[in-house]
């Protein structure tokens, strides 16, 4: 589509605009910290005072310092460039997941709510049945048959976090559906593919974002714990919740840094986009 | 004698009802168009004339009978795209509910805008010069084309419809209680403007309305449906002065609905 500004989408009014941004500082906050957290993680290598995999002996379990401003772990890595460089596998696997199981989640629910009938009683019911693995187990099983690592969870979960966006979605969809504008959009002769991704979608997204920010804490959540268990992210490879099971034996010798600091990188990233969720729930309430 | 530009033969619609036959909305209706007439479906709710207007441009699929629109067959819905734009170009709607009729995130130039797109290969600054010119004929002002739907009103809404409807230059417009939801002042603006685009255009309209006041002011002629059956038909002026049929003169001394005040019915009915 041409991109003619005064005829394609034209931003909302200023009144509106401001109410997005100004009114919700928490939102804000949310959103300041999830694009600090992606920052860091792509610009890892710029920022971290150290080579994350660099093992000191000597500088073992040390506690903060200038040299190491979270200290180092039990075989002298220094803890906050672990946590910057792990930013990265961390947030990357639950991404992933995100995107696959909201594309794949949105797709279902689109053309279900458009064909409804027999096409939306089939879907739900293979919906059904994929609600009774629980992701965490399904996750499992894949490493158990393909391997540890991050590429079968991440599979794993997508398909099990997919029913859960698309039934939530699905609901939304069906609502849209039946507004008169899309028979409108019929009666013009548009096909459906094109309502679908020009009308439906872009009215449903508010909800898609926060089915989105819902699922990426879950995952970084799921992700996390297999990692943790060892059967996601494999050592050396830095990753919060590898290095959550990595700094347990120092729990013990009174040096918790490694453990603390990673899990609490997983529970602020957790933390802010459960916020994030809840406040776009606010929003598209309103 | 030239040809009607909609010409519907025995169409029927039923609605397949779960352990029980099904339920006929429409019942072997026949009627004819011709070029720049406006012809009035009248009936309450449920007399099955809204589901005539959704099968007519292709919304809902006859059970049987004939629809055929600028002389082509489209007793069936469109399959193909091409088919559906064809139809699109000659047979346009405007809905009751200006306030859900429009997608909400959509400006109404935007709106005008997509429509011509869908249809008309015109370069952009074609297109725009269109959209100047519909909204202008409909009454839209710059602020209102710019703005989104929930920055209008009732009757701006169902103007920019209009617009939209009017933008493929179809033959036929099929008015579904398109002022039914608007109050008494607004009403008779849009209906204004309905009066004043037949005036100027070679389009005819499809009024369908309980409304017998609405009916009188756009329609030359017209039939009144009770349970899915054409009950009686005729002028404008003999329905609704000389109705024959009991029903047609049940509905001239009653029907209350969405923007019908005591006085307004008086009116409507003494004038």
């Amino acid at each position: 589509m041409s991109g003619a500004l005064p005829i394609e989408r034209v931003i909302p009014p200023g009144a509106a605009r401001r109410r997005l941004r100004g009114r919700d500082p928490l939102l804000a906050g949310c959103v300041v910290v999830i694009a600090a957290l992606v920052l860091m993680a792509l610009l890892a290598p710029l920022i971290a005072p150290h080579d994350p995999d660099a093992s000191d002996i000597l500088a073992a379990n040390e506690g903060s310092s200038l040299s190491h401003p979270l200290g180092t772990d039990s075989v002298g890595r220094d803890i906050l460039s672990r946590i910057i460089h792990g930013a990265r596998l961390s947030l990357l696997g639950p991404a992933l997941v995100v995107v696959a199981a909201t594309v794949g989640g949105v797709a279902v629910a689109l053309v279900t709510a458009w064909r409804g009938g027999r096409v939306d009683t089939v879907a739900s019911r293979v919906l059904d049945i994929l609600f009774a693995f629980p992701g965490l187990i399904f996750a499992i099983l894949a490493v158990a048959m393909f391997g540890t690592g991050l590429v079968a969870p991440v599979i794993a979960l997508s398909i099990a976090y997919l029913p859960y966006i698309a039934r939530v979605i699905r609901s939304a969809a069906i609502r849209e559906r039946a507004l008169p504008y899309v028979e409108a959009c019929q009666v013009a002769g548009m096909s459906p593919l094109r309502i679908c991704w020009r009308h439906l979608l872009p009215n449903l997204l508010p909800y898609v974002a926060v089915q989105a920010a819902v699922s990426f804490g879950y995952a970084l959540v799921d992700l996390s714990a297999l990692s943790y268990l060892g059967l996601g992210v494999q050592p050396p490879s830095a990753e919060w919740g590898r290095m959550v099971a990595d700094g347990q034996a120092a729990i013990l010798n009174g040096n918790p840094e490694a453990s603390l600091y990673a899990g609490m990188a997983i529970v602020v990233t957790v933390l802010a986009f459960n916020l994030l969720a809840d406040r776009l729930v606010r929003r598209t309430a309103q | 004698m030239p040809e009607p530009v909609v010409a519907v033969e025995d169409l029927r619609k039923e609605f397949p009802v779960p352990g029980a036959p099904g339920l006929v909305a429409v019942d072997d209706v026949s009627f004819e168009l011709e070029r720049g007439e406006s012809l009035a479906v009248i009936g309450e709710s449920g007399s099955g004339k809204t589901t005539l207007a959704r099968m007519l441009v292709g919304l809902e699929t006859p059970t049987a009978g004939r629809i055929e629109i600028d002389g082509e067959d489209r007793s069936r819905p469109g399959r193909r795209a091409r088919e559906r734009l064809e139809r699109g170009r000659r047979i346009q709607l405007v809905f009751q509910n200006p306030y859900s009729s429009l997608d909400r995130r959509q400006p109404a130039r935007a709106c005008i805008a997509e429509m011509l797109d869908l249809h008309f290969g015109l370069s952009p600054d074609e297109r725009d010069a269109r959209v100047r010119e519909l909204c202008e004929q409909v009454g839209l002002d710059e602020r209102q084309a710019g703005a989104l739907p929930r920055a209008l009103s009732g009757g701006q809404r169902q103007r920019v419809a209009i617009a939209r409807a009017l933008a493929v230059r179809p033959q036929v417009l099929v008015l579904d209680e398109a002022v039914a939801s608007l109050d008494v002042s607004i009403q008779a603006q849009i209906l204004n403007l309905l009066a004043d685009i037949r005036a100027q255009e070679d389009i005819s309209y499809i009024v369908v309305s309980h409304d017998l006041a609405v009916v009188r002011q756009i329609s030359d002629k017209g039939f009144v449906m009770e349970h899915g059956r054409v009950v009686e038909r005729g002028s404008t002026v003999d329905l609704l002065d000389a109705p024959q049929h009991p029903y047609t003169q049940l509905l001239r001394r009653s029907v209350p609905g969405p923007g019908w005040t005591p006085q307004r019915r008086q009116r409507g009915v003494h004038a």
